[in-house]
């Protein structure tokens, strides 16, 4: 309170003032889309989203540490405080080092709301930084990667995002060290993290001008965007306009499989439609189908319909088979499903080919079910027989034999994510329990999102990009259903761990004899990589290996 | 159908030079107008019609003063043209000294012709195959294109394309300097036309390369109330085009490195230095890339602290790395115009990260960590040694060299590499540039530590090293002794014994005498390690004595540095040392006169030398040293020795009591 006293007291100071116009002028400049009634951009610390080892002085713009600092138990952070506006397109903050302290154990970065404060940035999910005294970028992660130089006192060391392709960079005394982090999620905010007595930083949120020359990078940006833009020139003609935007319309319908829509809009405005209407069709159920973790008929169905597809996109085939062994680790996919007899349905299919290889045709019936909006789409799980499952099945139940085909389950999700923003002060406390439990909960959305009907499981995947921004808010939810306490690797059934090991082998196999064509590719490794921690850590392939490929 | 198509050609080209001798001046205009028209973007065309002999005729037409001004200006396009064709073309067109006629064109005073001469001058002067001297033969054509400057948009163009051509020598440098062109040329910075801006810069660049005069003029010179400086920064921004961007940064390089402007000036640290590792990028061109890479090498080569700032900018050590992917597998596969693009630069861009390595390692140990910890680092290096391409083979060893400065890399990764192997194989019949750096990379390779100094020495490296003592170039006689030097310190009786046979005494002696200093210093230096440890220095003073003691008085009398007297004055305390090699000095007053006279110079470090000699000459333990102390106590040793325990310097002064302490015993 003390703080916040000697704030409201400088208000009057004519010096502050000053600075006070100077960062509106500045913020103006540099981020002139930002509509600030709307999307407020950081102008301080927050003194109510911070670690309590954590003081703050000179309008919230300086940060000391003051907890005991023994180990990293004791590290605080702080968020700024509002998120960077995804209408920045670049943002960039700076950090001055006042004082390295005892051990100079500082993170510059980034972080969502929600997470975890008594860490440095960097350790926690959705959680970025860049350390003083190693020099290294911790991502999402407890270990580091080496980044750059260490920082000290006197440095100023600063952090830009670039919204435009999600990257992040940091500069130390005005020189870019160069990318630090990739896929960045939204909604981030600046953070700054303290672990030893005497630390002292002071930010400037464009209160003071920066070191580095953040608006030529910007200008680059800016010019380069432009030049994009002039590189695709609407024709002079009348009616030029319109066909371009009738066009981009309604491939972005077929696109997405939206086939009633793109149907009308292609009457509407008297166009026509490239792709056949049965093939947007089977597109949908393919995307059903990943979506709903089933990745092996996917993969077969995908195969049947258009033959060839995968046979040149290898690395496409090679994405969807490292998903598909996800789903198996999990239990989801139908080549381990079909061992615990959860789904009836599936289990016909495979009645006959006990070497798990689906008949194609039967996959394909049902693929054209599927394509419309009828209940069996669902992955099989039917009120009936889920009374049958769970006698047969008691402790072991899975994910995808949860309660949650039944309606009611529907809406429990639903308010799950709606209120995600009113949970929020729940979650700072929730988001201690381990990391496992947060990640049973994502499991959870997922197959919720499957078994609704095929017009929810849409729903379902937009839902889920939610989770994956704000999930901590679920958390504590997460760790009240009975259901994720009894989750196993594939289910618990023995023969279906063994097929999904073997499973794996083959895509260790597949991933070496791309590499034999093609070359290396930092890409497949990294996914592999990441499968490969599965077995001790479920939390971290869920992670890595959420695919962009879902939308396809 | 081919030659019938030719025959066509032919003859219709000449059609086109006939008219030209047509009696009505307005037949020859039309005629030369319709070869305008005909020769635009055909080059057989062009060719043809200078086979027939067109250009002698166009040039005569041009300098007649009869002929009307637009017959002329007609005739300079047309001129222009043909120089726009292959390098055939602009050999015929000098030969048919094109040159000086357009020069005395300029001299019309009309602006139109005027602009269609020196249009066709720029093209020839920008081609590989003109001469750039001919520019300078006529010492009025500088001051007059100045003049033609302030002109036109075009003459602005044109003239300071030919300037960022034609400046090829510091003595271009000077003419261009003396006529005013920094003057004239600084207000085109701010032109409104790109192409004069883009010119204009490219002269400064050409004026200021390795150019104090120039540089030292630049930085107070003011394009509209602005510093130039601050000029070629805003030409740096990231908006602007890349050649732009470039070209400003080899400005303030060259003016950095001339002096002009200092290393921690912010125009420097915060804006060239990251613009150019921008430049080495994988986003630029191959092209931008090397000049890059070539411009940030050359800016940070002296200055430590760029090179640490570099080191830690958009992640270069590893961004470099890129530079030897080329041609990547992908591009072979797929494209085969974009591997033959690959392949031409392939070398380059090899050359240009080898260059641009050395000048990041040169100094700073951790740099030279990160770089050897690269990805192949060394194997790309060792590979990089025996490529073809001798600039590539020149800047892997520069690399090489730059690295082999830190001890810990001495003993880990060039070890573990064999790096010597094809650095030995270098050194075979290398040109003398490479040669340079080979020879003194071995010498680091050859020191006591490094564990590829025994290898060396197995593959009869002394030999090659004694021919480099014979070398007319200063720098490699050097790096030869100084190499032996190495080789000898704390070595085996046999490989000194091999070092003295191999050199032979002859050369040893004519080294002694070497006018250049650092050669005298390091033959010294082997000298020394030579003579150490009492067994080898009994051995070489017992066969080769009487030249050595010849050698040392040689020096000692001569007029040379005191470190070279220090040097010499050591070598006698080593022989001093030895069993029977200390007679050579005892029976030598002359040279005891001389330790004598140094014990009494004004120069410490001499005085400490001296004493150390006799120190060892009256050394209790040793055989006969009774009579040496009598025999240098009637010389008057004991009474210098008293004083000096006197002396001022506490090391002379302990040094002497020492010595006084061998008499008390």
């Amino acid at each position: 309170m003390a703080e916040l006293g000697a704030g409201s007291l400088l208000t009057g100071d004519p010096a502050f003032n000053y600075q006070e116009h100077e960062l509106n002028e500045r913020l103006k400049r540099l981020y002139p889309a930002v509509n600030e009634e709307e999307t407020p951009l950081p102008r301080s610390w927050s003194p109510k989203d911070k670690y309590s080892y954590i003081g703050l002085s000179q309008n919230n713009l300086r940060v000391h540490y003051k907890g005991h600092g023994k180990n990293h138990k004791d590290a605080a952070s702080v968020r700024a405080i509002h998120p960077i506006p995804a209408a920045c397109g670049i943002y960039y903050f700076e950090v001055k080092i006042v004082s390295k302290g005892r051990d100079g154990y500082m993170g510059i970065g980034l972080s969502a709301q929600g997470v975890n404060m008594n860490r440095l940035p960097g350790w926690d999910k959705h959680s970025y930084g860049y350390h003083g005294d190693d020099g290294h970028s911790f991502c999402s992660s407890g270990t580091g990667q080496p980044y750059g130089p260490t920082f000290t006192t006197g440095d100023v060391i600063g952090c830009c995002v670039n919204l435009i392709n999600n990257t992040c960079f940091y500069t130390k005394n005005g020189q870019s060290l160069g990318v630090a982090f990739t896929d960045l999620p939204p909604n981030l905010y600046p953070t700054v993290g303290l672990q030893t007595p005497g630390e002292i930083v002071d930010a400037n949120f464009g209160q003071q001008p920066f070191v580095f020359d953040i608006e030529d990078y910007m200008s680059e940006w800016r010019a380069k965007i432009h030049s994009m833009i002039a590189r695709f020139p609407i024709g002079e003609r009348l009616g030029d306009w319109q066909a371009v935007l009738q066009n981009m319309v309604s491939s972005y319908l077929v696109h997405h499989g939206y086939c009633a829509t793109a149907m009308a809009f292609a009457s509407a405005t008297e166009t026509m439609i490239q792709e056949d209407q049965t093939s947007i069709k089977n597109r949908q159920s393919i995307q059903k189908l990943v979506l709903a973790g089933r990745v092996g008929e996917a993969i077969d169905a995908t195969q049947q319909l258009y033959p060839g597809l995968l046979e040149h996109n290898p690395n496409l085939l090679f994405m969807l088979k490292c998903r598909q062994f996800v789903e198996m680790v999990n239990g989801t996919d139908s080549e381990v499903r079909c061992f615990s007899v959860r789904s009836p349905k599936s289990q016909d299919s495979y009645l006959g080919s006990p070497n798990l290889s689906p008949r194609h045709g039967a996959t394909n019936a049902h693929l054209h079910n599927t394509g419309a909006d009828s209940p069996t789409c669902s992955n099989g799980v039917t009120p009936t027989n889920k009374n049958k499952s769970h006698n047969k099945y008691t402790g072991v139940s899975s994910a995808s034999s949860s309660p949650s085909s039944s309606p009611s389950s529907v809406n429990y999700s639903e308010s799950n994510s709606t209120d995600s923003t009113k949970s929020q002060p729940h979650s700072a406390t929730s988001n201690q329990e381990t990391s496992d439990s947060e990640m049973e909960i994502e499991a959870e959305h997922y197959s919720n999102g499957v078994t609704e009907s095929s017009t929810r499981i849409m729903n379902g995947t937009y839902k889920h990009q939610e989770i994956l921004q704000a999930d901590d808010s679920s958390v504590g939810n997460g760790v009240a259903d009975d259901s994720c306490s009894s989750r196993q690797l594939c289910g618990g059934n023995q023969a279906a761990t063994e097929r999904m090991i073997q499973f794996g082998r083959e895509l260790q196999a597949l991933s070496e004899q791309l590499c034999r064509q093609y070359g290396k590719n930092a890409t497949h490794k990294k996914m592999l990589q990441s499968l490969r921690i599965c077995p001790n850590s479920l939390h971290s392939c869920w992670l890595w290996v959420r695919p962009p490929s879902a939308c396809s | 159908m081919m030659v019938c198509t030719l025959m066509e050609v032919t003859a219709t080209s000449r059609h086109y030079v006939d008219r030209l001798f047509d009696p009505d001046p307005q037949n020859v205009l039309q005629g030369v107008i319709d070869m305008k028209n005909a020769v635009i973007g055909n080059n057989r065309q062009k060719a043809n019609l200078i086979v027939l002999g067109a250009v002698p005729r166009l040039l005569y037409l041009l300098q007649q003063s009869s002929s009307s001004l637009e017959l002329r200006t007609e005739c300079a396009v047309v001129l222009g043209s043909l120089a726009m064709g292959t390098e055939n073309n602009i050999k015929s067109l000098v030969d048919c000294h094109i040159i000086p006629a357009l020069l005395q064109g300029l001299l019309c005073s009309d602006l139109i012709f005027i602009e269609a001469c020196l249009r066709c001058l720029r093209t020839v002067f920008i081609s590989p195959v003109t001469p750039v001297q001919l520019l300078y033969t006529d010492p009025t054509v500088i001051p007059h294109l100045m003049s033609l400057l302030s002109r036109s948009q075009h003459t602005q163009e044109y003239i300071t394309q030919i300037f960022a051509h034609c400046c090829k020598t510091p003595e271009h440098q000077t003419v261009l300097f003396n006529h005013g062109a920094i003057q004239n040329i600084a207000p085109l910075l701010i032109s409104p036309s790109f192409k004069v801006r883009m010119q204009a810069l490219k002269c400064f660049s050409v004026l200021a390369y390795e150019n104090a005069q120039v540089s030292m003029t630049l930085v107070n010179v003011l394009v509209d109330g602005e510093q130039l400086s601050q000029v070629f920064v805003r030409m740096m921004q990231r908006d602007k085009p890349i050649e732009m961007q470039l070209t400003a940064a080899k400005c303030l390089t060259y003016m950095c490195r001339a002096g002009a402007i200092r290393t921690d000036d912010n125009c420097i640290v915060l804006k060239t230095l990251p613009c150019l590792v921008r430049m080495c990028s994988k986003e630029r061109l191959l092209e931008e890339r090397v000049e890059g890479a070539e411009t940030l090498a050359y800016l940070m080569e002296p200055d430590i602290e760029l090179q640490r700032i570099a080191s830690v900018t958009d992640h270069l050590v590893s961004m470099l790395a890129d530079y030897f992917k080329y041609p990547s597998s992908v591009s072979a596969i797929t494209d085969i115009k974009r591997l033959d693009h690959d392949l031409k630069h392939a070398h380059e861009l090899r050359q240009a990260a080898f260059k641009l390595y050395a000048s990041l390692g040169s100094n700073d140990e951790d740099i030279r960590k990160k770089i050897t910890e690269t990805e192949n680092m060394m194997d790309r290096i060792v590979s990089g040694l025996s490529e073809s391409s001798i600039k590539v083979r020149l800047a892997a060893v520069r690399c090489l060299h730059s690295l082999s400065r830190s001890v810990q890399q001495l003993r880990t990764s060039f070890h573990d590499h064999a790096v010597w192997k094809p650095l030995m194989k270098l050194l075979q019949n290398a040109p003398d540039e490479v040669l340079v750096m080979a020879s003194s990379t071995l010498c680091n390779l050859l020191l006591e530590f490094s564990p590829s100094k025994e290898p060396i020495l197995e593959s009869g490296v002394i030999e090659l090293l004694c021919s480099l003592t014979q070398s007319d170039s200063p720098a490699l006689r050097v790096n030869g002794i100084w190499a032996l030097m190495n080789m000898a310190f704390q070595a085996d009786q046999k490989v000194k014994v091999e070092i003295v046979r191999a050199l032979g005494t002859e050369q040893l002696f004519r080294l002694l005498s070497d006018p250049d200093t650092n050669v005298l210093m390091k033959t010294l230096g082997l000298l020394r390690n030579l003579l150490s440890t009492r067994p080898h220095i009994d051995q070489v003073m017992s066969s080769h004595g009487k030249q050595i003691m010849q050698a040392v008085t040689l020096i000692l009398e001569g007029e040379h540095s005191i470190e070279v007297k220090e040097q010499t004055l050591c070598i006698l305390a080593n022989i001093a040392d030895g069993n029977t090699a200390k007679e050579l000095i005892m029976t030598n007053d002359d040279m005891l006169q001389k330790i004598k006279y140094y014990m009494g110079h004004s120069n410490v470090k001499l005085q400490l030398a001296a004493t150390f000699c006799i120190s060892n000459l009256i050394w209790n333990e040793e055989d006969g040293s009774q009579e040496r102390q009598d025999k240098l106590r009637d010389m008057g040793f004991v009474d210098i020795l008293h004083k000096l325990t006197q002396a001022s310097d506490p090391n002379l002064c302990d040094r002497a009591k020492t010595a006084m302490q061998q008499y008390l015993a």
